[in-house]
């Protein structure tokens, strides 16, 4: 086994080995500690991945994924499940942001459980399943193995928002596990339409379509994007997401948010754009309609939004919108923004829900109309709120910038009565983005403090500095130096931009 | 033709180990006067016919009682891997009855020699060749259980439930035997080979009304004893009033033995132009039907019951790929057959799991109670609670049940083979449909209890504090065997698959 093997294999044991021993240890605090660390190791697995070759060397046109590190064992040959995983620039950046924010989750948890009656140590052992099915599946490159990993999240996240979320979680978590369930029992059938028609399971020869009838294509492309789309969640199939953020506790919503919302855009990016091109043709102009209505109408009843965690959650539907409408448009620049997008929400979207969550607990309220003048009492705070927000709008010289503006400028460059009208659409949707960010911060941040805030004391806790502090600079250097992303998913992206045509 | 047979009589051991374990387990109640004495020749016979079933099976094929080509007796892969399956089964559910019978609920001798000869009936069944075979075996297995499920003493639930299982199942029976004997006057053949094969043959008897009618009533005879929509309603009350060992006895053993019937047939003697279709519509109504009525169920049995009619549905749908010309190609078929196999398999080892944590968590003898008496069990007894979550997560076939997930995968697999696609999209829905009942009994059992959450401030000791007795040694071994099988082939799924494709 080579290094990168190891490496690989070692992203996805040691977050299983930790949560197995998590699980086990019987004292709280040294079984978070050990969690933490877990996940710290984790981290540092991930970052070497970077370090692989990145030509093609071999004789012959070069396959559209090359993954930089690959392993592949036989698993289940009966149902063509090989453990075949593999690392490339269109995964890289998200498995690192979901290493980042895990450590972060587990930190913060290291200092403050939520309420709601579950041990500190069942939640940060099912924080690091939750991870290792997270990164499963930004690693497969086998499609069952994908499907198995897209599902290892689903549990563990709905006992976390039951376990330890709001009055109402046991409703919203059902709706969760139901509704993704839903989007994951649509994959399986995808999933063997593919391989019943195609014979294999490999990624790596199925991307550019492997000369799969149109028929097929089609079929595939709907089950597989109708899939991705309740994960990511694209309008009107987006109804689980807001119970589910509300209710989790913040250190799930910062996953959910943060990286398990991703795979559902990178399923697309890789799965069904890559797997069923000819399919993606034929239903992009659909999926651009829908992604730009999900911008305007996250974007309106955000407007109209009275709960703090609420207002973020749809957010992500409108943030979302902009990385699905950079798929539709199938270029490269389009599938470039959509990947930095991706990023981009998952850092500054966890940020916002670690500070949401920081306001909650202490005013004991998210009602917007309850919280004013947070900057009279916690100027920090509301500082970090407002530059939250701010990269959250799309600020130039943050990381929000890059994804919706690139968006717009792809459906632009599309051309076309159709593209023209959606980019525009989707510029207005960013202005309207713009709006409601500001009015959080007005309601907020500004005023005299109300009865909730005035309790509140100016201090902020280490753990939570530490935990926010990554994010906060990451904001930063993604959207000053979008290349660090960008520079990575390029030679991907091309390739298979390349197979698309 | 000679009238002096040869008779294989190793290929017949493992039914004469078993119907042997019979015979032991009543003289040993005769002769012993110690309670356990039964119940350990049972356990011992019970071991000695699965080891047996699989030394045969391992030395390949074996056939006996022949007339020509034709065999009655034929025990091969399959067989083995059912009678192993059955004698398994009978060990787990013998160690599950071990509390309910020390509580003095059923005569020990009895009990176990009704276990014995039902497991008989099932190690013989794998191997039945022809159709009288097949369904007498199907009522040695059968039989016993009239009297198991209402030997509960001093229980009118019990009785009812015996009495409708009996009135049932014996019309069922009738009713595959109108179908054997319309069959063979169609066909002059009782083999399954035979039949099989001159229909394949003779394609102007297909059109003959009488073939039909013999396919049909044979094929809703044997829904019967899976309990597939809509000849099911006997299934809920019977496993609520059974002892609840014998209600894992039900839904396991008894449901493997439907399935092996129906698929004997199906896959060797009848036309699959003609059982395709209505094996695809039972399988959409079963599964269906069983999941709707599951998710308002109150009774923890009643629920697993309905799962399991759900579950039943699943283990038909691949079968349901015969309807379609591209589900009956050689490949196809096959595919289909090993998928439906495999499913059983997954779907025995979790339920058995489920029935001996849901055993362990209840007082000794009691019966399966409502969901409301198990609430918060797993925070009283994590180990077992969470064999009981892992073994409905395996159900609803999600991670970490990875053994139902690949249950799952096999059968959506097998459907998209055979070009069913659109009975794919319906197994995908009803899955669905099923985690939504599995997660209120799974998450029931993490919720703080009732009493608790009510008043929070009031002396919450003072409460009645839900009766979560010390489960009896054999329980949990049986528990911790289903669960590490569970997880085994969970993470080895070939195995299972390499055993039923044989």
């Amino acid at each position: 086994m080579s290094l990168g093997q190891v490496l690989l294999v070692a992203t996805l044991a040691v977050p299983a080995v930790g949560a197995a021993v998590v699980a086990l240890l019987p004292r709280d605090r040294a079984a978070r500690l050990v969690g933490t660390v877990a996940a710290g190791l984790t981290l540092l697995a991930t970052l070497p991945l970077a370090t692989g070759g990145r030509g093609w060397t071999a004789y012959g046109a070069a396959p559209a994924v090359l993954p930089w590190h690959r392993l592949d064992l036989p698993w289940v040959p009966g149902l063509d499940l090989r453990f075949h995983l593999g690392v490339d620039g269109i995964s890289y950046p998200l498995v690192v942001l979901t290493a980042l924010l895990t450590l972060l989750c587990c930190a913060y948890t290291l200092w403050k459980v939520p309420d709601g009656g579950g041990s500190g140590r069942a939640l940060v052992a099912l924080l690091l399943v939750v991870e290792v099915g997270i990164l499963g599946t930004f690693l497969a490159l086998d499609l069952v193995l994908f499907f198995a990993f897209f599902e290892v999240v689903l549990l563990p996240m709905y006992a976390i928002i039951a376990g330890w979320g709001g009055p109402d979680r046991r409703r919203a978590a059902r709706k969760f596990a139901l509704y993704t369930l839903l989007g994951s029992v649509l994959l399986l059938v995808g999933v063997y339409v593919v391989v019943a028609a195609a014979g294999t399971a490999d990624l790596v020869a199925l991307t550019g379509g492997a000369g799969l009838p149109r028929g097929t294509q089609l079929a595939a492309f709907t089950l597989l994007g109708l899939a991705f789309a309740v994960k990511s969640p694209l309008w009107p199939l987006h109804t689980w997401l807001p119970d589910a953020h509300t209710q989790a506790p913040t250190v799930g919503s910062v996953i959910l948010a943060g990286v398990l919302l991703k795979m559902g855009t990178y399923g697309l990016i890789r799965i069904a754009v890559g797997v069923a091109p000819q399919g993606a043709r034929w239903a992009a102009p659909v999926l651009g309609v829908l992604a730009v209505a999900a911008i305007v109408a996250g974007s309106l009843i955000c407007l109209a939004q009275g709960e703090l965690k609420r207002l973020i959650a749809y957010s992500s539907v409108g943030h979302m919108g902009f990385v699905l409408l950079g798929v539709a448009t199938l270029t490269a620049t389009g599938l470039q923004a959509a990947l930095i997008g991706n990023v981009a929400h998952g850092v500054i979207t966890g940020l916002l829900f670690f500070l949401a969550g920081a306001i909650k607990d202490r005013a004991h309220t998210g009602a917007l109309a309850e919280l004013s003048g947070l900057r009279e009492t916690a100027p920090r705070l509301a500082g970090l709120l407002g530059f939250a927000a701010v990269a959250s709008l799309g600020l130039p010289g943050l990381a929000g910038f890059w994804g919706e503006a690139f968006a717009v400028v792809a459906a632009v460059e599309r051309g076309g009565p159709l593209w023209t009208t959606l980019g525009v659409l989707a510029a207005i949707g960013g202005a309207l983005t713009a709006a409601y960010l500001l009015r959080l911060l007005r309601r907020v941040t500004h005023g005299r403090p109300s009865p909730a805030v005035g309790r509140i004391t100016p201090g902020l806790a280490a753990a939570e500095l530490t935990a926010w502090a990554p994010l906060v600079l990451l904001a930063l250097a993604v959207g000053l130096a979008p290349t660090l992303v960008l520079g990575v998913a390029a030679d991907p992206v091309a390739a298979l931009v390349g197979v698309l045509r | 033709m000679s009238l002096v047979q040869s008779v294989d009589n190793v290929a017949l051991l493992p039914a004469y180990l078993a119907a042997g374990t019979a015979v032991l387990v009543l003289l040993a109640d005769l002769l012993v006067a110690r309670a356990a004495a039964p119940l350990a020749v049972a356990a011992a016979g019970a071991v000695a016919t699965a080891l047996g079933s699989a030394l045969v099976g391992a030395g390949g094929q074996r056939s006996t009682f022949c007339v020509a080509a034709d065999c009655s007796y034929v025990f091969g892969g399959r067989a083995a891997l059912v009678g192993v399956l059955f004698a398994l089964l009978t060990l787990g559910v013998l160690a599950l009855s071990g509390p309910a019978l020390r509580a003095g609920q059923s005569p020990v001798g009895e009990f176990c020699f009704l276990l014995a000869c039902s497991m008989t009936g099932g190690v013989v069944l794998g191997a039945a060749g022809d159709l009288i075979t097949l369904i007498v075996a199907l009522e040695t297995l059968t039989l016993p259980l009239y009297v198991l499920v209402g030997l509960r003493r001093g229980s009118l639930a019990s009785a009812e439930a015996a009495v409708t299982f009996f009135v049932v199942s014996v019309v069922a029976t009738t009713v595959t035997l109108l179908g054997a004997a319309l069959l063979y006057a169609v066909t002059g053949g009782l083999h399954l080979g035979r039949v099989g094969a001159l229909l394949a043959e003779r394609r102007d008897l297909l059109d003959v009304p009488l073939t039909t009618a013999a396919v049909a009533l044979i094929l809703l005879g044997l829904a019967f004893k899976v309990a597939a929509v809509p000849f099911h309603a006997w299934a809920p009350a019977t496993y609520d009033g059974a002892p609840l060992p014998v209600a894992a006895y039900l839904s396991t053993a008894s449901k493997l033995g439907g399935v092996v019937a129906l698929l004997a047939v199906v896959q060797r003697a009848l036309p699959a132009e003609v059982t395709g279709p209505v094996l695809a519509g039972l399988a959409v109504l079963t599964m269906t039907v069983g999941n709707l009525v599951a998710l308002r169920q109150r009774r923890t049995v009643r629920l697993l019951a309905w799962s399991s009619v759900a579950q039943a549905g699943y283990i038909l749908a691949p079968l349901g790929a015969l309807a379609l010309a591209a589900g009956r190609t050689a490949d196809a078929r096959a595919a289909a057959y090993a998928a439906a196999v495999a499913y059983a398999v997954f779907f025995v080892v979790l339920e058995l799991a489920a029935f001996a944590a849901l055993v362990a968590l209840r007082p000794a003898g009691a019966d399966g109670g409502s969901l409301d008496d198990l609430r918060g069990a797993a925070r009283q007894r994590p180990w077992v609670g969470a064999a009981f979550a892992l073994a409905l997560v395996g159900l609803a076939g999600l991670p970490p049940g990875l053994a139902g997930l690949f249950a799952k995968v096999t059968v959506v697999r097998a459907l998209l083979d055979g070009g069913a696609g659109w009975l794919a999209l319906v197994v995908a829905v009803n899955a669905v449909i099923g985690l939504a009942y599995y997660l209120r009994l799974a998450s029931g059992l993490y919720a703080p209890p009732a009493d608790a959450e009510a008043g929070r401030g009031a002396d919450v000791k003072a409460g009645p504090a839900p009766a979560v007795a010390r489960p009896s040694g054999a329980v949990v071994v049986t528990l911790a065997v289903a669960t590490l099988v569970a997880l085994a082939v969970g993470f080895a799924p070939q195995l299972v698959l390499d055993l039923a494709a044989r």
